[in-house]
């Protein structure tokens, strides 16, 4: 079986186990998340020895050059040393500045940092909350135009992220954060294109920042946004997307829940349908789908069954944070 | 003279191709059960390097590359009538793109020599 070098420490792999599960079972410390292969988190240098591919898929070039790689999807055929890369990833000291409520679960943070970092509307960043845990938030803000960073924060029951951003979170809370990431982004450059997005749930923080640097970009085309939620308390913004459809002629906002009573505006059907109901041709559309993994994988084989071209469907599924197998 | 994958156009036609073909059998019934939980990109980039072959463009195919790729699924019941009806599609595709029949017939005819690797059999007569 291969092993991992770490520190000049080896560690022996089992058949088929990644470096990130080999490295923990053997009581080393590793900070992880989604343990996917997305957040980054994980990353390690390799300092001789060859990484497979998957490992290095959602890297940038010339990150795969310095020889970095996730050890969460890397599962090495021959022995590896590594390194630690803390620094690979910038880290960012930040300040909450506001934290107010969206809804009944979803909690806004903006925060500040100076200089703001360079970012694309649509992307994501990593937040190390105090007590050392690692999520993966959608930016909702839109660089050059806002003067903060936002992020919206779903309050799942139990949830370490959750607890923090509910009942710690204050104006004036410092925040590490790292990133960002994500290749989910809103893309210039032919203001003719009609747009759709479509998110579940938070899913809605990347298509707002989305929706907003469209906007300000002098997007022409049509722009469809889709936001579903399984009742009508989990919508939220609700008042300010109808604010921004009325301002914008090329914008129509499109709620839909699957329970509860029908109410003006707000379709009570699954947003997949909803969608096919509405544009039952994607030809030559932009689509973003963001959310539940589950609604995002579907959408994405829909979208494209109903004529987008695969290149110019984007997605970010938000995969929930992965505990360690015991 | 020019290959048969000079003259369908190319990596350019590959690319529309992959597009119309990947579409007609993510809608098929009879066969897109075998593509539920799979990653779309991933997909299609193995089905671009799939149509190139069958174009008889450059390609680095190995007949045990494809009877590794369809080992669990041939395990699950992959046969010859889901074979066929992937087949059936890509024909479909190129008469849209309207590729003249003659070239469709030579493409499938190389599609045609992967079926034993891809169903896991021995070749006839070996």
């Amino acid at each position: 079986m291969p092993a991992i070098t770490l520190e000049s420490q080896r560690f022996e792999l089992e058949s088929g186990e990644s470096v990130l599960a080999g490295l923990e079972r053997h009581g080393v410390e590793m900070p992880s998340s989604c343990r996917s292969g997305v957040c980054h988190t994980c990353m390690l240098r390799a300092v001789s020895g060859t990484v497979p591919p998957q490992s290095q898929s959602t890297l940038k070039e010339a990150q795969r050059r310095q020889g970095l790689f996730l050890s969460c999807c890397c599962v090495p055929e021959a022995d590896l040393e590594a390194a630690r890369c803390e620094d690979a990833l910038q880290q960012i000291d930040a300040t909450v500045t506001e934290r107010d409520w969206l809804s009944e679960s979803v909690v806004r943070l903006r925060m500040q940092c100076d200089p703001l970092p360079d970012y694309e509307a649509g992307q994501f960043m990593n937040v190390v909350f105090p007590d050392g845990a690692i999520r993966s938030y959608s930016l909702a803000s839109v660089p050059g135009h806002d003067a903060f960073l936002e992020f919206q924060i779903a309050l799942l029951k139990g949830g370490k992220a959750s607890t923090w951003a509910r009942d710690a979170a204050q104006a004036g809370s410092s925040v590490r954060l790292m990133g960002p990431l994500g290749s989910c982004v809103y893309l210039g450059g032919a203001p003719e294109r009609p747009l759709l997005l479509a998110g579940t749930g938070t899913g809605l923080a990347p298509l707002y920042g989305i929706l907003r640097a469209a906007l300000a970009d002098g997007h022409q085309g049509p722009i469809h946004l889709f936001h579903g939620s399984l009742r009508r308390e989990g919508l939220y913004l609700v008042d300010e997307l109808r604010a921004l459809e009325a301002a914008h002629d090329n914008l129509q906002y499109h709620p839909g829940i699957l329970h509860g009573e029908a109410e003006e505006g707000i379709a009570t059907e699954a947003l997949d349908a909803l969608i096919a109901t509405r544009l039952p041709s994607l030809k030559d559309y932009r689509v973003y789908l963001c959310g539940a993994p589950e609604f995002v994988q579907m959408m994405q084989r829909k979208a494209f069954i109903a004529g987008a071209s695969l290149q110019d469907i984007h997605a970010d599924a938000f995969l929930p944070a992965a505990q360690p197998k015991d | 003279m020019s290959t048969l994958y000079e003259k369908l156009g190319g990596e350019a036609a590959v690319n529309a191709a992959v597009d119309v073909f990947y579409r007609h059998v993510l809608s098929d019934d009879r066969i897109n059960y075998w593509f539920d939980g799979i990653d779309m990109e991933r997909q299609a980039a193995k089905q671009k390097a799939f149509m190139t072959m069958a174009f008889g463009g450059p390609n680095s195919y190995t007949g045990d590359d494809m009877r590794k790729a369809h080992a669990h699924l041939v395990e699950k019941g992959l046969n010859d009538s889901h074979f066929d009806a992937v087949a059936e599609n890509l024909s479909k595709s190129l008469q849209e793109l309207a590729v003249p029949q003659e070239s469709i017939d030579e493409v499938l005819a190389i599609v045609e020599t992967t079926r034993d690797d891809v169903l896991g059999r021995m070749p006839a007569g070996a």
